[in-house]
């Protein structure tokens, strides 16, 4: 019989690496030593649960869950939907899924955000949903805006939203960024650029999915999201130590 | 041409940003949205073992403290056992043992409540010292960052742990350890993240 063990290793040439110099704050927050490789145990391999009590159904909605009643934000009405998989194709159920952005003219809800865009007085800019049995999640929200920032003088991230997901490991932990399909931005973008894979690149954008669009009102995109999958034990490799 | 392996690749990370609270901890970015925030009560009441509290400040490579990161923790109970479906043994209700950190965003400042986790069955048989996992995210941070709080007083059991020995440099297994102190009567460990440069902390890819 198999059993589910170790997370595969992770495929570091995919991610951005610590030390991106053209993400200037990356350079004094990037270890210099080399990580040091540790086999998972159960303090890897074990993580939080969470259940629908820790979460309320309009949680995902982000055109509702901040707003006054009657009132809707501002922005082109987008529902943001798709399944959180494992490397081996399996659907990862009963994960919480989180997702923060600015609002529809780039501005983000949170005091240390100055930019002179405005705040929208009925969108928080986040939202939250547990993925279902076959891993599937859906948000709606508005379409975030494009916003400047410091890094070199003229430089604008491209559209994206936010979003965390846990899995069913602590090693599965992973936080990204989700882009749209056809953004000049993405191309620019220092962030983006520090991923060494242009093929790694193109699964951070979210691709229009008109089957999904609810016409006359919301326009959809689709977004899987890959967590590391796991080998089996086709041999006993005592890692719990029996 | 051979077969192909058809494995999916997992999505690449990309910074939390500095407004990662807005997602992880509204309540810190300055609005109230959620009915409650996760991640807040790591223990729960009902939790064996001795209180604690764990401060500290993550400290980068020019020597300032990162105002803006958020931690994440995972650890054990008392008795060793993850609130996990995977993990033989049973944890006390309402213990998760997980939680969320932010900072003093003047400061840079964080402290979390918890119990002192007990040793965990490592692999191939081996015990692992008390800790708790620990998983940091920040602007400019690519990909979380993962290192172990281990705690001062045990010092028989951190130099037994297989996890500390595979670190082949002695002192910087220092660098895991929180150090204890009793101010008030109340156990309470300091733990600085030196995130780059000469007392760098120890980070492992898990």
């Amino acid at each position: 019989m198999k059993k589910p063990a170790e997370f595969y290793q992770r495929d570091l040439g995919r991610h951005p690496p610590a030390y991106a110099p053209i993400y200037k704050t990356s350079v004094a927050r990037s270890p210099q030593y080399p990580l040091i490789s540790l086999q998972n145990s159960a303090s890897e391999i074990t993580g939080p649960v969470f259940g629908h009590n820790d979460i309320d159904p309009i949680d995902n909605d982000l055109i509702l869950n901040y707003a006054q009643p009657g009132e809707m934000p501002i922005g082109e009405r987008i529902i943001l939907h798709g399944r959180v998989l494992d490397e081996n194709a399996r659907p990862v159920p009963n994960t919480l899924v989180e997702i923060w952005q600015a609002n529809a003219g780039g501005r983000y809800r949170h005091k240390k955000d100055t930019y002179l865009a405005p705040i929208d007085p009925n969108f928080g800019g986040c939202g939250r949903t547990m993925t279902d049995e076959d891993g599937y999640y859906y948000f709606r929200t508005v379409k975030p805006g494009a916003y400047p920032w410091r890094n070199f003088v003229n430089s604008w991230r491209p559209a994206h939203i936010h979003v965390s997901v846990f899995g069913t490991g602590f090693a599965q932990r992973l936080i990204s960024q989700i882009y749209f399909e056809c953004d000049p931005l993405i191309q620019t973008c220092p962030m983006v650029k520090s991923i060494p894979d242009a093929g790694a690149v193109d699964a951070l954008i979210a691709k229009l999915d008109l089957n999904a669009t609810i016409p006359l009102d919301s326009i959809a995109y689709k977004f899987d999201i890959v967590l590391r999958g796991r080998r089996s034990t086709l041999f006993e490799n005592r890692l719990e130590g029996n | 041409m051979p077969q192909q392996l058809n494995y999916l690749r997992e999505t690449p990370s990309q910074t939390a940003g500095p407004y990662v609270h807005i997602g992880l901890a509204p309540g810190s970015a300055g609005f109230d949205i959620y009915r409650e925030e996760l991640g807040h009560d790591i223990a729960g009441p009902n939790a064996k073992g001795e209180r604690i509290r764990v401060e500290g400040l993550v400290i980068d490579g020019t020597g300032s403290p990162i105002k803006d990161v958020l931690l994440e923790t995972w650890q054990a109970n008392a008795d060793g056992i993850y609130a996990h479906p995977e993990h033989p043994g049973a944890v006390e209700d309402g213990f998760r043992g997980w939680g969320r950190v932010i900072t003093d965003f003047n400061t840079g400042e964080w402290g979390f409540d918890t119990v002192k986790p007990g040793a965990v069955m490592g692999r191939n048989g081996q015990m692992m010292a008390p800790h708790i996992n620990l998983w940091i995210v920040a602007r400019g941070i690519n990909i979380g960052l993962n290192t172990r709080i281990y705690f001062s007083d045990e010092e028989t059991a951190n130099t037994a742990d297989p996890v500390m020995n595979i670190i082949e440099w002695e002192h910087r297994r220092q660098t895991l350890i929180a150090r204890r102190s009793e101010p008030d009567g109340k156990a309470v460990y300091r733990f600085d993240v030196q995130i780059q440069g000469q007392n760098e902390t120890v980070f492992f890819d898990i």
